[in-house]
């Protein structure tokens, strides 16, 4: 357990803050800015921003250098997100590509592929989305109903997903197609990648009650992917979901804001009526109890890294990670609203403190909480991975999929 | 303390729920919303008023007889009690109906009724009676419920009074014909001492009014009085002594919108419930893994407690009981704390349609963290009940 930087490892931190203070964009009392722009601003501003660090050697620090990465180590791409987590750049639109569609890639794709599509995802040229969720498959991902049935050299993709991330500017997505519903449904499911920008897809966004469209709907009519584009076996899907998933569960788990630097900023600066909320008895109790967690969750991470970096394969424990995250990050802004009073309850930025900072996050939070497996997913996970508790009873298991009875 | 409602009560119950969920079923606030929502920020006067609610519904809702229900009958009102307004304003709380009702007849009259001249009540309530007056109480000046820091302040003149100074976050005081204002006319800043009611003209030379939306897309104004005149009529009760009355009136409140916030909760919970018995994962309905049962089983026992608090509290107030004070604040705690809860776990028991615009869900989570604010958050009212209680 490394809790603390190897002098290889310190020597990278240096080389990165030494980088970072030169080239990116400081956060104005803790906060970002930029996460507030209008989203087609935000993307150009995160593509600028990683192409600059593609250029100069930062961009996928563990992916290899053929495939437009690092060649860096599990550890020096931690050190780089905390580092960067400090200023006020945009990482979250390549968060999916760089975490999922890429690794699937390495996994699975042609080495013509590899050397044609990861450096452009790396330097932020494509973006990538996942389209696993369907309305009736969401935890119940292996349910997934939309099929691609062989055609020609192919596939012939019909159906619908729901909650796809930037699917409305994607170039490219991961997809999950069942191809045989005479099988269980674990057995009949393959991976593709497909052209977002082809014939046949179309997009949909869904307003958010946050006020954003980040996610959307998805439709399939006859979009045609080539056999090359498959990725795995036939049949081999749900493998290379889990595969997938598990990636997320390092690329977000790790990365998952618990709020708590921005909150600690907040209660420094804010009067209440009897001086600084911080200097309140109350609020520093809950300070405290969060902070317990926050540095538990960096610790936490820095094991399972640590683990990583010695060879180990990334195991359900990552699930922790957002577990903690996640709530943790509803609560405290749910609660820094709650302490800026009335004036917490004005969205407008032009109006609001902080340009509605914590009102922002405060009705993003829960989304957080279900994207990328929901907490009692991650519970789930826990108990029966970790813990190697019997799984629940599920009756669709075994059962060929189209047998399995439709209920409403 | 009576803990079922009589028939008459539930007659009424039964008619408001029929009435709110025809006439101002949940869609009817994403209509207003979509509506003022183009409307600029901070435009607000006479002449172009933007109300934030349905001025047909309010109509409406007076010909029934609500806007009177705690008014004395002398005074034009129906004089059916508070247990009434609470359970109006409970199916009020169910589909987010947007009114004045709270604002006009649980603050701003009810200062009138506590102290008021009999003139002024005279004048005044039976107007507010038959919805044609609507009042907002002007208190805070901070963003944070603190209703004794009062640095407004009204000067003695030969015939009246002068008042300086400005108040925020008045609820529904951007198109409010009149104001109760509270303001000092003597004693330093935190004292409750030296605090006095005034009655303003909205529309009165000196008043500047301005509207913000907030995220429950209701409407607060930022209210300015620029040396206002007043005669000395405008003062409502005793020089100096209007706090003790002030409270009184804030608790009734407190436990009023307690009672809204309960309907919120209610539908959300019943929501959530249904579909936790309608949708299918794994080949199964989602109400069946335990995980979720459990939660729900522990949502119910805090619907139920919140419930049981509300009906306490309101019927102490019917009965005027001492013991109102305490339950205001017990209850206004509770009720924080359980729709922050039932509105969370509705969004996350709903997955990602529950954060969608277009499910219902959000617009109850939010009109739950406007409320949680509004007179006083969990922390206000712990640390209130521990005061008066003693420790
Ligand atoms: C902001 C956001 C972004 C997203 N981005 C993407 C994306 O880019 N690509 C993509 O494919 N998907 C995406 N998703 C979808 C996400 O993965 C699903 O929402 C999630 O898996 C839950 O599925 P569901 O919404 O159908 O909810 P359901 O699965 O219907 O869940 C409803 C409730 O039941 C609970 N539940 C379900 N099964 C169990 C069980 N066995 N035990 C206990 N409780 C259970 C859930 O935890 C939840 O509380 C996104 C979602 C959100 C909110
Ligand atoms: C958004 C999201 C994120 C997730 N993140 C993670 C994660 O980080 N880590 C993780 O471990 N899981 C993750 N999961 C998967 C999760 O563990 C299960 O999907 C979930 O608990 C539901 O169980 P299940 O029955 O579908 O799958 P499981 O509980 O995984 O059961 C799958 C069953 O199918 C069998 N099976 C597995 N692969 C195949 C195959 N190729 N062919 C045939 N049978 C097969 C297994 O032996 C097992 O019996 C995630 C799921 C979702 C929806």
């Amino acid at each position: 357990m490394d809790f603390n930087d190897t002098p290889s490892e310190a020597k990278f931190r240096a080389q990165v803050r030494a980088w970072l203070k030169q080239h990116a964009t400081p956060k104005i009392n803790g906060v970002a800015a930029k996460r507030k722009l209008p989203e087609a601003q935000q993307l150009q501003a995160a593509k600028h921003w990683q192409k600059k660090i593609y250029d100069a050697g930062w961009a996928c620090i563990t992916w290899p250098k053929a495939y437009g990465g690092r060649g860096g180590t599990q550890m020096e791409l931690v050190i780089w997100r905390e580092e960067v987590a400090d200023y006020d750049e945009l990482d979250g639109f390549f968060t999916i590509g760089h975490g999922m569609c890429g690794p699937a890639l390495m996994a699975y794709a042609t080495e013509e592929q590899k050397r044609h599509l990861l450096p452009r995802l790396a330097s932020g040229e494509d973006v990538w989305c996942q389209l696993f969720s369907e309305p009736g498959a969401g935890s119940d991902v292996a349910a997934l109903k939309t099929r691609a049935d062989p055609c020609g050299n192919g596939w012939k993709v019909n159906g619908q997903k729901v909650w796809t991330s930037g699917a409305h500017f994607a170039d490219y997505g991961i997809v999950l197609c069942r191809t045989d519903p005479t099988v269980p449904k674990h057995q009949g499911i393959t991976f593709f990648f497909i052209d977002m920008k082809q014939e046949g897809v179309t997009a949909q966004p869904i307003k958010q009650a946050d006020g954003g469209a980040h996610f959307n709907e998805v439709f399939f009519n006859d979009a045609e992917i080539p056999d090359i584009q498959r990725l795995g076996e036939v049949g081999g899907g749900w493998k290379g979901a889990l595969t997938v998933l598990m990636s997320e569960r390092m690329a977000v788990g790790s990365l998952q804001a618990t709020g708590f630097p921005e909150l600690l900023s907040l209660v420094q600066r804010l009067p209440l009526e009897d001086g600084f909320a911080i200097d309140n008895a109350a609020v520093a109790d809950k300070l405290a109890d969060w902070y317990v967690k926050h540095a538990g969750l960096k610790h936490t991470n820095s094991r399972i890294l640590s683990a990583i970096s010695r060879g180990a394969p990334p195991g359900p424990e990552a699930s922790i990670g957002k577990l903690v995250a996640a709530p943790m990050n509803q609560d405290i802004n749910s609660y820094a609203v709650q302490l800026l009073g009335m004036n917490g309850m004005v969205t407008d930025p032009e109006l609001a403190e902080k340009q509605a900072h914590f009102q922002k996050e405060m009705l993003f939070a829960p989304g957080i909480r279900l994207a990328g497996g929901t907490d009692e997913v991650m519970r789930n996970i826990i108990a029966e991975q970790v813990l190697g508790m019997p799984q629940d009873k599920r009756d669709d298991k075994d059962v060929p999929f189209n047998e399995v009875p439709v209920g409403v | 303390m009576t803990m079922v409602l009589t028939e008459a009560q539930n007659l009424l119950k039964d008619t408001a729920r029929d009435f709110i969920q025809s006439k101002a079923p949940v869609a009817a606030l994403r209509q207003l919303r979509e509506y003022y929502k183009d409307l600029p920020e901070g435009s607000c006067n006479a002449a172009a008023i933007e109300l934030g609610y349905s001025q047909e519904l309010w109509e409406q809702m007076s010909e029934l007889g609500w806007a009177g229900i705690v008014i004395p009958e002398a005074y034009g009102g129906l004089e059916f009690g508070y247990q009434g307004l609470g359970v109006v304003l409970e199916e009020c709380g169910r589909t987010l109906a947007a009114s004045p009702l709270f604002a006009t007849v649980a603050l701003g009259a009810g200062c009138i009724q506590e102290i008021g001249s009999d003139e002024q009540k005279q004048t005044l309530l039976p107007k507010v009676a038959e919805g044609r007056t609507t009042l907002a109480l002007a208190l805070e000046e901070h963003p944070r419920h603190t209703p004794t820091r009062i640095a407004t302040c009204a000067e003695a003149t030969d015939d009246g009074y002068t008042l300086k100074g400005f108040k925020t976050f008045v609820l529904d005081g951007h198109c409010a014909d009149q104001l109760v204002v509270v303001a000092r006319t003597s004693g330093g800043i935190e004292e409750s001492e030296g605090i006095s009611l005034f009655l303003v003209d909205a529309n009165a030379p000196g008043v500047r009014r301005s509207r913000t939306a907030m995220l429950d897309s209701r409407n607060v104004a930022r209210i300015v009085f620029d040396n206002v005149r007043l005669k000395s009529e405008a003062l409502i009760g005793m020089e100096g002594q209007g706090y003790p009355a002030l409270e009184t009136v804030l608790d009734r409140a407190r436990i009023l919108l307690a009672a809204e916030m309960l309907g919120g909760v209610q539908e959300c919970f019943e929501r959530t419930i249904e579909y936790l018995k309608e949708r299918e994962q794994f080949g199964t309905k989602i109400g069946s893994f335990q995980a979720l049962q459990h939660r729900a089983a522990k949502m119910l026992t805090e619907v139920e407690l919140s419930q049981a608090a509300v009906m306490a509290a309101l019927s102490a107030l019917d009965e005027n009981s001492s013991n109102a004070r305490l339950l205001a604040s017990l209850v206004k705690a509770r009720l924080n704390d359980t729709f922050e809860l039932i509105t969370n776990e509705a969004v996350q028991m709903h997955g990602g349609m529950g954060v969608t615009d277009e499910l219902d869900i959000g617009l109850f989570l939010k009109r739950a963290r406007v409320t949680m604010q509004i007179l006083g958050d969990s922390s206000y009212h712990r640390d209130r009940y521990a005061s008066l209680s003693g420790y």
